[in-house]
């Protein structure tokens, strides 16, 4: 029971990629839509930052001094200039790191 | 002009930095499934069938938490429905490839490899084998997927908990918009959306990961009109 959920959830997981490239041809989607589209990253992520930010494990918000926080600030300042990748998460993860371990503990 | 091979590699090479919060979260994900009692094979064949972290985690919870198949696979189509504005952002660059190309190329698609590949079709529209691009970072993100939720399932949890390394997840993702922060009708956005997720979070069957960015999309129309 539990292979054939994972089946039609992969199916359908499969199909939400696949409908807008392969089934939808660009014309159908007027100039207006294509402008909005412009937006979708800023206007997809932020759901993915900012509840992993602001709300914890058990589904209630953090304090407003949570390490996650911070993390975050730093990374957005590092990441903000630096451009780099690799460079935001780092220091993101070192700065949360260094509340939870050195100073909090 | 850059070669399909050039454009391969660089994909390669612009989803790299992303591994550093995907390795860590795939050998959760692995982890996870097996902690929570499922079939070790079952657990590897969400990598490869369904392709989706979050949501892989999710079905796993809630199967485990005595929920409906329905609700379960529900919700996985929920998560990943956002799937559907990364296709009809991409589909510009993606129209001159055969039907079944298409079918093919669409399976790589995840928020990490439409995030990169979007920034540099963008940035080069003029190349012809662009796709390439996205073959890269969608295959390189795919092999990671699969590599690091088997080592979760077969080593455990080999990460200790206490790292909080899931904290890499959203970091990645201001690695990805961070630069749009100098854009005041991108920060207008990207609040919209996080307000929004914020508020809708407890909404049923994860549904605030596509109501708010559908709010902020509304937002950005009305922005635009705004603007003329």
């Amino acid at each position: 029971m539990t292979w054939l959920s994972i089946i039609v959830a992969g199916v359908l997981t499969y199909f939400t990629r696949m409908a807008m490239i392969a089934l939808v041809s660009r014309e159908m989607l007027g100039d207006k839509i294509k402008a909005v589209l412009e937006y979708v990253p800023s206007a997809v992520f932020p759901a993915i930052i900012f509840p992993a930010i602001f709300i914890n494990d058990f589904g209630s918000f953090v304090d407003m001094n949570d390490p996650k926080i911070f993390g975050a600030i730093v990374a957005i300042i590092v990441g903000y200039f630096s451009k780099n990748i690799i460079a935001t998460i780092l220091t993101g993860l070192l700065s949360y790191w260094f509340l939870i371990f050195v100073v909090f503990s | 002009m850059l070669t399909k091979k050039q454009l391969f590699t660089r994909g390669i090479f612009d989803i790299s930095p992303h591994m550093l919060s995907v390795f860590p979260f795939g050998i959760i994900c692995g982890a996870i499934g097996v902690e929570l009692g499922f079939n070790p094979y079952l657990v590897y064949a969400m990598s490869f069938i369904i392709f989706g972290g979050a949501s892989q985690i999710v079905f796993l919870q809630l199967i485990s938490g005595g929920a409906s198949s329905l609700v379960a696979v529900a919700s996985v189509g929920i998560i990943n429905s956002r799937h559907l504005l990364y296709g009809a952002v991409l589909s510009e660059y993606l129209e001159k490839l055969s039907f079944i190309k298409r079918l093919l190329i669409s399976y790589v698609i995840v928020d990490q490899s439409f995030a990169e590949s979007n920034k540099f079709f963008k940035k080069n529209n003029t190349e012809q084998h662009l796709h390439y691009h996205l073959i890269g970072t969608g295959c390189t993100l795919w092999v990671c997927w699969q590599i690091s939720t088997l080592s979760g399932i077969i080593l455990g949890s080999f990460v200790p908990e206490e790292l909080g390394l899931k904290f890499a997840i959203p970091l990645t993702f201001i690695a990805i918009v961070v630069q749009d922060l100098k854009k005041i009708d991108h920060v207008i956005v990207m609040i919209t959306c996080g307000l929004s997720s914020l508020l809708f979070f407890d909404a049923p069957f994860k549904s605030y990961i596509i109501i708010s960015p559908v709010i902020a999309l509304f937002v950005a129309s009305l922005i635009l009109r705004l603007k003329k």
